[in-house]
């Protein structure tokens, strides 16, 4: 190779270099061209779908921050009776903080015009048409209201459809329906409301599992709490509702077949390696498992909750809640929102803690509960019956009671079914006038639910203060003269401390065969809801008043005034 | 979004309170107060509505329309029956009317 050749190739090479560095001037010059023309129309679709400033979401969640505060607080104001009231208003306007603050999130696409005026206005009718209709006078005039409301809301929505116009209608309806509902349910029937909407909420967080999981995107760690929540949540759903048709009366069998356990068991482990598919081939690829996912959980709830016995169903209800609030709260870590985590998760731990108190005071365990098919088995006891019964009429009845010092009610759910309440709270009023110290005793299952009773005897117009409960009242029976009974059986059968082959043998009773006397207002003499001999009622110091317990009641107030 | 160990400190966090508040109630407010925490878990309602914001199929909307009248249900119904029945409760000082 000489120099010459050495001088081309160099010359060669620079001349390539110019025509390289023109190419990429030409390339860059091009690019800039089509990123200006793009930024047209890029800038145009986002200002279509405008993301809210930074400040917007800031706000969101210092609104969903108040609210979960607002909820603790609440809960803590409602574990006393004189603040209770407050509280459940406190919870209240947090969830009113949090529903409107999440209208402005990013992922609903607020229209601010006069789309959410008409919004607004309806909304306002709707209030409106709410507060009329719940009132026994005109209701009439109320539904006409709520619903035109409703109606008016939808025109826009369906000229200009929407997510968020969807929104607004789903909940207009969904609170028109469980406000009216709410206002109208008599207060023996609040155990099986309670089901209801607990079961929708677990409907809900299934919604939002099913959403997210159609939706796809989502690493693996969401795409498994997803499932999660969405299985707890269906089974909290459609067990709810096998709850709330048993307890309204719609369903009154216990289903009981053979390999129940095995079956449900079977379908349970489907389940889980279902929802372990659909994570690991992720739930956008795997429609169809998703929704036998869905079908099999709501089947599984159903079938869980069928065998289960109406006694037993308050301790259920209260399992679902606190599994409605795990669901709200798995859901919630899908949709970064702390307001769901924090609340649900304080409701799945005290719910469980409620659902532990409640199986306890029923002398259940848990498991008793959910997998022996029970409730329903009447066992014969072995102690033979000793004694006999001995009637009374209501005027000796009332004499007994008017000079007595202390008088303690005991009152049971068969009074709340004789509509018993209003006449007790007069005779407790008669007594009282007579300087009688009259107390009420509440034993934990009283009523259908722990509690139930004590709602029923505040609707009736007792003061708290005058209730006591088992712990504080069994020292005082001794010193009572007359235990007067109505409505209630198991919770006073002293065979509980007795024989320890009885079925309801080491529940807690309420020991009024301890006091002086005892009075008993029942119905005809058949057993109690347990179907077990109540040896109170043929103890030797045991009066029975038979007859209607309301009826009863009203001839004791009479005879108590006449003396 | 909130990430990894944070979740799990609120989520410990959020139980404990939740026990903490159960533990020292009365037996006499049971029934209100599992009304009340069903109540509070209404707060589903703000992620039904979240849902159904970003459902971009037509089956999505139709799962997130009903998500959110389930939710709206147990926020109202379970707020509305609660304060029926706190409603209710008197001292026997308040009841002398």
């Amino acid at each position: 190779m000489n120099d010459t050749q050495v001088l081309e190739i160099q010359h060669a090479f620079a001349q390539q270099k110019d025509n390289l560095q023109q190419l990429e001037q030409q390339v860059s010059q091009y690019v800039n061209e089509i990123t200006a023309q793009h930024e047209e129309t890029l800038v145009a679709t986002v200002l279509h779908h405008e993301p809210p400033p930074p400040w917007v979401t800031s706000v969101i969640e210092i609104f969903y921050f108040v609210a979960a505060i607002l909820f603790i607080l609440g809960l803590k104001r409602m574990s006393s009776p004189v603040t209770a009231r407050g509280g459940i208003i406190w919870a209240g306007i947090g969830m009113i903080l949090a529903t409107l603050a999440t209208f402005f999130h990013p992922a609903i696409h607020i229209n601010i015009g006069w789309i959410s005026a008409i919004y607004v206005i309806s909304a306002l009718f709707l209030m409106l048409g709410l507060k009329r209709a719940t009132r026994a006078d005109d209701g009439g005039i109320g539904l006409i209201i709520i619903i035109t409301s409703i109606i008016v809301a939808m025109t826009p929505t369906l000229l200009y459809p929407s997510n968020y116009g969807l929104i607004v209608i789903a909940v207009m309806i969904g609170s028109a329906m469980a406000w009216i509902s709410a206002k109208k349910v008599a207060m023996t029937d609040m155990p099986q409301m309670i089901a209801l909407y607990n079961g929708m909420g677990g409907g809900a967080a299934a919604a939002i599992a099913a959403v997210e999981l159609a939706k796809g995107g989502h690493t693996m760690t969401i795409e498994t709490l997803a499932v999660a929540g969405g299985l707890i949540g269906s089974i909290s759903f459609s067990g709810s509702l096998i709850a709330f048709a048993k307890l309204q009366g719609i369903l009154k069998k216990s289903f009981i077949f053979n390999f129940q356990q095995l079956i449900n068991l079977l379908i349970f482990i489907t389940i889980l390696a279902l929802g372990i598919g659909i994570v690991s081939y992720g739930a956008a690829d795997s429609g169809p498992l998703v929704i036998t996912f869905f079908m099999l959980t709501l089947a599984f709830g159903i079938l869980m909750t069928l065998p289960i016995g109406g006694a037993d169903m308050p301790v259920v209800i209260s399992l679902y809640n606190a599994l409605t609030g795990l669901a709200v709260a798995f859901e919630g870590f899908v949709l970064g929102n702390a307001a769901m985590i924090i609340a649900g998760t304080v409701v799945g731990a005290a719910g469980t803690l409620l659902t532990q108190l409640m199986a306890k005071a029923m002398n259940r365990s848990l498991g008793n509960v959910l997998f022996s098919g029970f409730g329903a088995k009447v066992q014969a006891s072995n102690t033979e019956v000793t004694g006999s019964l001995k009637p009374i009429d209501s005027s000796d009845a009332a004499a007994m009671m008017a000079y007595a010092t202390q008088v303690v009610i005991v009152p049971g759910y068969g009074m709340a079914v004789a509509q018993a309440q209003h006449k007790i709270w007069e005779l407790t009023k008669a007594l009282s006038d007579k300087d009688v110290k009259v107390k009420f005793a509440i034993h934990p299952v009283a009523g259908r639910m722990p509690g139930h009773m004590n709602v029923l005897l505040a609707e009736a117009g007792v003061p708290y203060d005058m209730i006591f409960d088992l712990e504080e009242i069994n020292e005082e029976f001794p010193q009572t003269d007359v235990a007067l009974i109505i409505g209630a059986n198991d919770v006073v059968n002293p065979i509980a401390r007795t024989d320890p082959s009885s079925p309801i043998y080491g529940m807690p009773i309420l020991n009024a065969d301890y006091a002086k006397n005892v009075i008993v207002i029942k119905r005809g003499s058949g057993a109690g809801f347990s179907g077990i001999e109540n040896h109170l009622f043929y103890a030797n110091n045991t009066r029975m008043l038979y007859g209607d317990g309301q009826k009863m009641a009203a001839e004791l107030v009479h005879s108590v005034k006449a003396l | 979004m909130i990430e990894g160990f944070t979740a799990l400190y609120i989520f410990l966090l959020a139980a404990l309170t939740g026990y903490e508040i159960i533990a020292r109630v009365p037996v006499i407010l049971h029934t209100p107060l599992m009304s009340g925490s069903n109540f509070v878990h209404g707060i589903v309602l703000v992620g039904a509505m979240v849902a159904l914001g970003h459902a971009d199929t037509v089956l999505t909307q139709l799962i997130g329309f009903i998500g959110v009248i389930l939710a709206a249900g147990n926020a109202v119904g379970g707020y509305a029956v609660t304060e029926r029945m706190l409603e209710m409760f008197k001292s026997s000082k308040g009841a002398e009317k």
